[in-house]
């Protein structure tokens, strides 16, 4: 066990894969030499050569397609988009290729590779450096979605999605990146060094795609929530005195229905909550499952706290990112209801 | 504004001819067989840089293999040639008439383009992959694919191989190195980059050839293609069928006629050559040139099939309503099996009793497949591949969502 931030736990799940499976490469824009502008490949290029570990020309399609190639001739690429807001141009190849393949070709080629980009906002990133784009990639079937929490679950997340056999969307909330953040912008942030999560088995240690995690138990309201909102959840719970139970969904594709149902059903109120915009968001097939699934044991009607239907803005990034008054809110409201 | 400025106005190219015109190639530079030297496979890209503005030919208009780039292939081997561009015309044939008859729901044929795939197929060594377009089937039926196979995908029957989850004619086989066909146009040509960078990260000598139309060629994947090739130096082929339209748009506002498709390559110091696609002696040489090329480390080379699509865009298509009905009558580089057939009688190796008589065979072998394929069902009639193969192969392991709709459907 070792403390490390999600940084460090990202990379090393890298090392962990590409010194046990030689078909593992790496690459993406700056991801090389320079070791990744997050740092998540520092080092890895110098430990395991220039042909495992790469820099890549700025052509998000040329990266997603030539990954598909490489995973057609059995390689195991594990690629990164610097950000998750400049993934659009290598759509075509995720959803037309990627998630596709497999199917169309009755399994004569495949397309194991992971694709990873930073997500999230809560960093002045403005419009194109904060944003969300999970609903994009759950829409897609043949794809798996992942987005972890924390370092423990980052680093065996990944390994999990770089061990799979299909193409896996991984991505990483870069507010996350250094430390949890609750959404209260105007206190220190501590570092993952000093956090339980921090805490990160060494070796192959996956944590399965699939599994949510209950992060806190409760028993007033389920809060649905991946990514930052677990901490915005958290901290909302503690200030409402809410017995909220957190379920960290952690895969967004395969979803875990039966970790969702057993909670709701047992607390009768559901709060779900993500960054992305409301709108035929990933929350608006949370809740509809929830609805299907758990409609006589619902007290309330079910409510969304998200990103508000804009562009992510820049000045009036609190007034976006919906943090812990707004979660509060919610969870005082279906409380009253 | 100066008094002098005129409006502007927005250049939106022509073709020569539309229907009704009588065509008109006249201006069409056609360099003389034999006219294109050789040069080693190890040539540095700007000393051949002449070679994308000219045409590799080996066929003259008598008929005669002439210049470096002739001697290849014996007697047996072009009679083969010769045997697979039949095969797949009348495979055409067939499945064009299928087509009509309610028995699949698309086709699309390869008339006149026959040599580019055939050929080819023949230049590459097992183990190296094509990422082929929907118009290159040459490739199967030049590595012996079972036609039977192929009707049953195009009849998405109980034996289709894809479980009649692809549209008519999007074949896959990694055996014999073709890779799964998509309808997005221009993937595949960065996809074959990728293959190839996997096969030099993996120290391996097999390579990868890429193909696009003279259309996809402004897709932006053709672009990345091009950098990621160049870039890494991958043993690839990249392979631009020019046909002249993409569908009803000619390849000018693909924006061709301006230079030419294979001096794309000049930009990204990729070796580039054009060769007379409806000539099956060059298309091979030139595919044997640029494989030994790749495979011996010394990087990629792009190529340009220069031919015309004498047949529809496909099935749902009628190019009377956009270029004149001569034109493929008119295209002055001919028809590739009336080409190689005149250089096998003239030197002795064929007469036209014996075309004759191959074509029959041909004609039987094809409708004997056709058979068997329709006995089996076709898309109107018979056996099908199970509903439930719909929900099969998403994932390796069917995720719990997809059982539960599985279980919906009734399956």
């Amino acid at each position: 066990m070792a403390r490390m931030t999600m940084i460090e736990a990202i990379r090393d799940a890298h090392d962990v894969a590409m010194s046990a499976d030689e078909r593992v490469v790496v690459y993406g824009e700056d991801v090389g030499f320079f070791g990744g502008v997050f740092r998540c490949t520092a080092g890895l290029q110098a430990k395991y050569g220039k042909s495992r570990c790469f820099d890549a020309p700025i052509n998000e399609g040329g990266i997603v397609g030539t990954a598909i190639g490489m995973a057609a001739y059995g390689l195991k690429p594990v690629i990164e988009i610097q950000f998750a807001d400049y993934v659009y141009p290598a759509f075509d190849q995720i959803v037309s290729e990627a998630a596709r393949l497999r199917h169309r070709s009755n399994a004569d080629f495949t397309c194991p590779i992971v694709i990873r980009m930073p997500a999230g906002g809560g960093i002045f990133g403005g419009q194109t450096h904060s944003q969300s784009p999970e609903g994009l990639f759950t829409h897609v079937s043949g794809l798996k979605v992942v987005v972890p929490s924390n370092p423990r679950d980052a680093k065996g997340l990944l390994l999990a999605a770089i061990a799979d056999p299909d193409p896996v969307i991984f991505l990483e909330p870069k507010r996350l990146y250094n430390g949890p953040f609750d959404g209260h912008h105007d206190k220190p942030i501590v570092s993952w060094k000093k956090h339980p999560l921090g805490d990160v088995p060494e070796g192959d240690a996956i944590v399965p795609l699939g599994k949510a995690s209950v992060y806190r138990e409760g028993g007033d309201v389920t809060v649905l929530a991946y990514g930052t909102m677990v901490f915005v959840a958290e901290a909302a719970a503690e200030a409402t005195g809410v017995d909220a139970e957190i379920i960290d969904l952690r895969t967004l594709l395969p979803l875990d229905l039966d970790a969702i149902t057993a909670s709701v059903r047992k607390t009768g109120r559901c709060v779900i909550v993500h960054e992305a915009t409301r709108t035929s968001g990933f929350g608006a097939e949370l809740m509809a499952l929830v609805q299907e699934n758990c409609f006589y044991h619902l007290e309330t009607p079910i409510i969304r706290v998200t990103g508000w239907d804009t562009p992510y803005p820049h000045a009036q990034e609190w007034e976006y990112f919906p943090g812990p008054v707004r979660v509060g809110a919610a969870l005082k409201k279906v409380m009253e209801d | 504004m100066s008094s002098e400025t005129r409006p502007l106005s927005l250049n939106v190219p022509e073709p020569g001819c539309r229907p009704g015109d009588t065509p008109d190639f006249s201006e069409f530079e056609i360099p003389k067989a034999g006219s294109v030297a050789r040069p080693e496979v190890g040539v540095d890209p700007d000393d051949i840089r002449d070679m994308a503005f000219s045409i590799v030919r080996v066929l003259n208009k008598e008929g005669e293999a002439v210049g470096d780039w002739a001697g290849l292939l014996t007697p047996d081997e072009l009679r083969e040639g010769l045997r697979h561009m039949l095969t797949l015309r009348t495979f055409d044939a067939r499945m064009l008439n299928a087509q009509r008859q309610g028995k699949t729901s698309f086709y699309m044929q390869h008339l006149g383009e026959e040599a580019v795939s055939c050929a080819f197929g023949r230049a590459l060594e097992p183990g190296d992959m094509n990422f082929p377009t929907y118009r290159q089937a040459g490739l199967l039926i030049a590595r012996d694919y079972p036609l039977v196979t192929m009707m049953n995908q195009i009849y998405s029957n109980a034996e289709d191989p894809l479980h009649g989850r692809q549209m008519p004619i999007m074949y896959s086989s990694r055996e014999h190195g073709f890779f799964s066909i998509s309808g997005n146009l221009g993937t595949q040509f960065v996809q074959s980059v990728g293959w190839a960078m996997a096969s030099a990260i993996s120290g391996d000598t097999k390579i990868a050839a890429g193909w696009i139309g003279d259309g996809s060629t402004a897709e932006s994947d053709f672009h990345a293609a091009m950098v990621f090739a160049s870039t890494y130096d991958a043993p690839v082929v990249l392979n631009i069928v020019n046909n002249q339209w993409a569908i009803s748009t000619f390849q000018g506002i693909a924006r061709g006629g301006v230079g030419t498709f294979a001096a794309r390559g000049h930009g990204f110091g990729i070796a580039s050559i054009r060769v007379d696609g409806n000539d099956y002696l060059a298309v091979h040489a030139v595919a044997k040139w640029a494989a030994e090329r790749a495979r011996s480390g010394h990087g990629p080379t792009l190529i340009e099939h220069v031919t015309y699509r004498a047949g529809g865009h496909s099935t749902s298509d009628d190019p009377a309503a956009y270029r004149s009905q001569n034109e493929a009558a008119a295209w002055p580089m001919g028809d590739p099996v009336d080409r190689l057939k005149r250089h096998l009688i003239r030197i002795g190796e064929w007469t036209d009793e014996r075309h004759t008589q191959a074509e029959a065979e041909i004609l039987d072998m094809v409708m004997t497949a056709q058979k068997k394929a329709e006995a089996i069902g076709t898309l109107a009639t018979g056996k099908h591949p199970s509903p439930r193969d719909m929900f099969e192969g998403v994932y390796e392991t069917m995720p719990p969502h997809l059982v539960r709709q599985r279980q919906e459907a009734g399956y």
